[in-house]
């Protein structure tokens, strides 16, 4: 929201240094975004015409003009821009000219014939952000002066405001300058009125149809009207604000608006003399003042000329381009409303027209706004057209529906418990008064009565604010409360953390890919697409599915940096997963998931292992189902009965040929809602067993059908208790081993409790687990 | 009485004498091992000696004898126990001097084979900030990152249609009800399931991954993160947030360093702020939003407004990380490209 420094100091005597002014915005609540210097004139340039233009034949891209300054001298310049002719006032930055952007005009030139200095754009004479081509001024502009006088620019400060969506009232000047007042502790003047006499009672008729979407339509009549040129000082304000200069009626209209945030709108009254406020036929055609044709909705609000019910107007958002001013307009019928906000933004955005106008209705006006408007309107207007009446009688229509000032209550007491502070009562209603929020006192008790250009304020919290605010946020005092609670992480963040410290101790690095994907990348990992969630909006159709498996991207990672000469990583992610459920939100849950490139199933057992190390967790590796997209004959299912808990192995080959990954990739999936949930108890020690241990070594023969931890169960079992460990120290394929067979060797460490083991016990075991090893499918090796 | 002059003692004298000459002439300490067990052995001259005790008649003289040869015994020993440290002694140091290895060079060859993993930038941040609260006396809430259009808007003083809520670019999910299901747009909806879930008072912040649609470029990202703190007690004052800022402010990034709040605008907290900190070169860092936590929020967590009051304030991990690291692009940091990651340890 741009606001202009001159206006603001009309309004109300603020301090004359910018700077000063913009801490005080800030400090407002109305950001600063940038603050602009503008219509500085340069010194140097002044208005030369061009007398004549020439194209050099080798300088195809730049002409070379002739142009006089007044001073009887034709000058030299060569110009690159080409939306001038013969006979144009341009403005010309002389020798020695330094331009706003530090550039210093200096005789140059372009094939050994010299330039006499340059034709100048708005851009580079610092008068606007943008233009397309040189300025060019009007044609009965004088010579040698500065173009900044010709168009009557003056110098002044644009502040740009980051306004929240709450200060509705801040679209106007009046709204920053109420705010600034308050805190300078100076009277708001408001903008000068000066309505002359007013002329007889003039009302025109208005009626409204739609009462909840138009809840107050007020026309005023202003006659001795001539459409002429706008005074220069307004073009300049409208210009610095980012409109363009129309005439002097629209001008005055527009400027009404910048300054009191009251959208208003000039009709012609010998073109329409009576109002109708009605909900729009759908299909109902209107042209708007860009010169689209819009076909409306039955929700979008019109304003008619009753005469013969056609539309004059899309309510709050635009004109209509027939009931536009023209030259010959002498009356006046000026139109100020109050709409309501929501219909008007939803008419904004179903035609895609957001107008000066919509901004501001959509974050409500100031239903008693109008007569400030109309006042101001015909001051502005009688300083070009001095015959311009305004008449008393304007035509006032409200509805129920009108916004009322709203009496709030408050007290001392309340204001300092919710700030902390303690702020007397004839503080908090100075402060109100101060920013038109009548207030007075009884005691400790305030009452006040919102103004209906506030239409944020309802509760005493919304006056609270507005006193915490005038008070200063600065003034109010640090303190931090007492705190009962204890600050601490849950189990459960403990246990993701010490996990994640494994993982990085395990040299692995932690990923984080989108957990958007495209259609298909489930898929390509051999994962289904049947319980996916997507997105209604996405920004591109390869993020529309929400993951459900953290494997599609950390593969996507791993592949990203093997083609980035990174061919050996290892990428681990802790996130979130969302497959469809029955219920209204997914089935979110936490995993982890690990890939290493070149990684295989024993690089990922050995992950496994660190982690239930860590975690103190378990589960049964199941070999038997094999967990899709995983390697059919080198992975296994991480099972607790029947529950699964991961996957853990090797990423199926034919998954790692379709996404172009070389090598093996090892893989450990887990789902941590479950493990890192458990709160394992706290192991309870045993006695140091200072009796000696012996070791057996037992080697068997076992088919590669049956597996090795069946084996291992057995000789568990049939050791007993007196089995300490029991340790696989040797595998072994080959020569002297059958084919389809491995010899598995195993360190069995034995201990007697509360004695020393015999031989003969020894014995008893050694035979007791070759038995139970025969019984499991092994043979002992000779 | 003088001792009968025997012929074995002079053996014995002689003996000694060429084992300690041999002895202090061994060259290695397998040498000298070898010796020892040679001189001082049941083959060994002394030995002899010993076994020819028997002969000597004279109780006196053998007795004599006999500790002549025990004498004689712990003389070897003891000469031979200082030359092997010697002995040892070079031989260590020359085994020391073979061994020797580039300790650079092993460093160099260690950093490659035992590289630790990296945590992500965000993460690492986000653990510094949970240990600044937790230090300040607060727990950590977690919530779903998929959440329905009640917690996101509604229940934050947001009803349908309210237009503030264009203040965040939504992503929705797909759905029988349009529009219902969202992806969270800030952390602020945990604060609800918290206060339904907890019972006051709460002292809590709430760190997680957020969405918005919003293409990328160096300072944006549709998936970032952000922390929300909250807190609902009895008592609870404005006073009392602009402190816990300053408290975290410092806390975080320094004693140096201050806060102040200016005024703001948030649907779900009256009075709002935002919040910015002073670094101690006077330059301000614009860091995020607060206020009062909203009467309707709090009922809408099942709070009595008039029972408990409290405070909220949220912020952005991902330009912490940046900030801190000094990250140009916000898209290298979710690039997983190793060549960025393995830069922080």
């Amino acid at each position: 929201m741009k606001i202009l420094f001159s206006i603001l100091r009309e309004m109300a005597d603020i301090p004359s240094d910018p700077e000063v002014v913009a801490v005080a915005l800030t400090n407002l609540g109305l950001a600063v975004e940038e603050m602009d210097i503008v219509g500085t004139p340069v010194p140097g340039v002044v208005t030369a015409r061009i007398n004549r233009m020439e194209k050099h034949p080798d300088a195809a891209k730049v002409t070379r003009c002739f142009v006089d300054a007044g001073d009887g001298e034709e000058r030299h310049v060569w110009c690159g821009a080409t939306n001038m002719q013969p006979g144009d006032i341009v403005p010309l930055a002389t020798l020695g000219t330094k331009m706003p952007n530090g550039m210093d005009i200096a005789r140059r030139g372009i094939l050994g014939i010299d330039s006499e200095g340059m034709l100048c754009s708005e851009v580079e004479l610092g008068m606007s952000d943008e233009s397309s081509g040189l300025l060019i001024l009007p044609k009965d502009s004088p010579l040698g002066v500065s173009p900044f006088e010709v168009l009557g620019i003056e110098h002044d400060v644009v502040f740009d405001l980051d306004l929240t969506r709450n200060r509705a009232d801040c679209w106007g000047h009046l709204g920053v300058a109420r705010d600034l007042a308050a805190h300078f502790g100076v009277s708001l003047n408001g903008p000068r009125v000066d309505v002359g006499s007013l002329g007889a009672e003039k009302s025109l008729p208005v009626v409204i149809d739609a009462e909840e979407n138009c809840a107050s339509f007020t026309v005023s009549y202003i006659s001795g009207v001539k459409v002429g040129p706008s005074p220069r000082w307004v073009s300049s304000r409208l210009a610095h604000l980012g409109m363009r200069s129309i005439n002097n009626v629209v001008d005055a209209s527009n400027l009404v608006m910048l300054e009191t945030n009251q959208p208003n709108h000039a009709y012609d009254a010998a073109v329409v003399s009576s109002f109708r406020v009605r909900l729009a036929e759908a299909g109902e055609t209107l042209t708007t003042l860009d010169g689209q044709v819009r076909t409306l909705h039955s929700e979008d609000l019109l304003i008619c000329n009753d005469a013969d019910n056609s539309g004059v107007g899309l309510a709050g958002v635009m004109g209509d381009l027939h009931s536009e001013i023209t030259e010959t307009t002498t009356t006046l019928a000026i139109e100020s409303a109050w709409f309501s906000p929501d219909p008007v933004r939803f008419t904004a955005i179903r035609h895609g027209l957001r107008s000066e106008a919509s901004v501001r209705f959509e974050r409500g006006t100031d239903p008693n706004g109008w007569v400030l408007a109309a006042d101001r309107f015909v001051t502005i207007l009688r300083e070009t057209c001095p015959s311009a009446v305004l008449h008393t009688g304007a035509t006032v229509v409200r509805t129920s529906h009108c916004p009322q000032p709203i009496d709030v209550h408050i007290s001392v007491n309340a204001v300092e418990r919710m700030l902390g502070i303690r702020i007397e009562a004839d503080r908090i209603v100075a402060i109100l008064n101060a920013i038109g929020f009548a207030a007075k006192s009884n005691g400790d008790d305030v009452t006040c009565v919102v103004p209906t250009w506030r239409p944020d304020c309802a509760q005493s919290v919304d006056i609270i604010e507005e006193i915490a605010r005038h008070f200063g946020y600065d003034n109010i005092g640090k303190t931090v409360p007492n705190s009962t609670v204890h600050g601490r992480l849950s189990n459960m963040q403990q246990r993701r953390r010490i996990l994640r410290r494994v993982l990085v101790g395990l040299g692995l690095d932690e990923a984080m890919p989108s957990p958007f994907l495209a259609p298909g990348d489930l898929t390509d990992v051999g994962l289904t697409e049947d319980d996916v969630l997507r997105l209604a909006n996405p920004l591109v159709a390869d993020e529309s599915i929400l993951r459900t498996s953290l494997r599609p991207g950390l593969l996507r990672s791993l592949r990203y940096n093997q083609s980035h000469r990174a061919p050996r990583v290892g990428l681990w992610e802790i996130g979130h997963v969302y497959p469809k459920s029955d219920a209204q939100l997914p089935n979110e849950s936490e995993q982890l998931a690990i890939v290493v490139a070149g990684g295989d199933a024993e690089t990922a057992l050995a992950q496994w292992n660190a982690i239930c190390d860590a975690l103190s967790v378990g589960a049964q590796l199941d070999q038997s189902r094999v967990p899709p997209g995983l390697h059919a004959t080198r992975s296994a299912t991480l099972a607790r009965g029947k529950k699964v808990i991961g996957v853990v192995g090797e990423v199926d080959p034919v998954v790692l040929d379709v996404l172009g990954i070389e090598g093996r990739v090892s893989i450990l999936e887990l789902d941590l809602t479950t493990l890192l949930n458990e709160e394992p108890k706290p192991v309870q020690a045993r006695d140091i067993n200072r009796f000696p241990s012996s070791d057996i070594d037992l080697a068997f023969v076992l088919p590669e059908s049956i597996a090795a931890t069946n084996l291992q169960r057995a000789l568990r079992q049939a050791a007993g208790k007196r089995l300490v460990s029991i340790e696989l120290f040797d595998v072994y394929r080959g020569k002297g081993v059958a084919e389809g067979s491995r010899s598995l060797a195993f360190r069995l460490r034995l201990q007697e409790e509360g004695g020393t083991l015999t031989d003969a016990i020894l014995s008893d075991v050694q035979k007791s687990c070759v038995a139970a090893a025969e019984k499991a499918g092994a043979t002992i090796r000779a | 009485m003088a001792s009968a002059s025997i012929p074995e003692k002079d053996q014995l004298a002689a003996a000694l004498a060429e084992g300690l000459t041999s002895i202090s002439s061994s060259s290695s300490s397998d040498d000298l091992r070898a010796l020892m067990s040679a001189l001082a052995g049941k083959k060994g001259a002394i030995a002899g000696v010993k076994s020819s005790l028997g002969k000597v008649t004279d109780i006196e003289a053998r007795k004599e004898l006999g500790q002549a040869v025990n004498e004689a015994l712990n003389a070897l020993q003891k000469a031979s126990d200082s030359r092997l440290r010697e002995l040892r002694a070079g031989e260590f140091a020359s085994q020391i001097q073979a061994d020797r290895v580039d300790m650079t060079e092993l460093a160099m060859s260690a950093e490659a084979s035992r590289r630790r993993g990296r945590m992500h930038l965000v993460t690492q941040a986000t653990e510094r900030l949970e240990d600044v609260f937790v230090g300040l006396g607060f727990q950590i809430a977690e919530g779903p990152e998929v959440e329905t259009d009640f917690y996101n808007f509604e229940a934050l003083n947001m009803p349908p249609s309210h237009p503030a809520r264009s203040m965040w670019d939504t992503l929705f999910i797909e759905s029988d009800e349009p529009g219902s299901v969202v992806l969270r747009t800030h952390t602020s909806p945990v604060q609800i399931r918290v206060m339904q879930e907890w019972p006051p008072p709460i002292y809590a912040i709430m760190p997680g991954r957020v969405f918005r649609k919003e293409t990328p470029d160096a300072t944006h990202m549709p998936v970032f993160h952000q922390i929300e703190g909250l807190v609902i007690d009895r008592g609870i004052t404005f006073a009392d947030l602009a402190g816990t800022i300053e408290s975290f402010t410092k806390a975080f990034f320094g004693e140096g360093f201050t806060s102040r709040l200016r005024p703001s605008y948030f649907p779900f907290t009256e009075p709002s702020a935002e919040f910015d900190i002073r670094r101690p070169d006077g330059s301000w860092i614009e860091l995020g939003g607060c206020g009062m936590v909203h009467p309707h929020v709090l009922r809408a967590g099942g709070l009595d407004p008039n029972e408990w009051r409290g405070f909220a304030f949220g912020f952005g991990i991902d330009r912490m990380a940046k900030e801190r690291h000094g990250v140009n692009d916000i898209r290298d940091m979710y690039s997983d490209d190793i060549r960025f990651t393995e830069q922080f340890s």
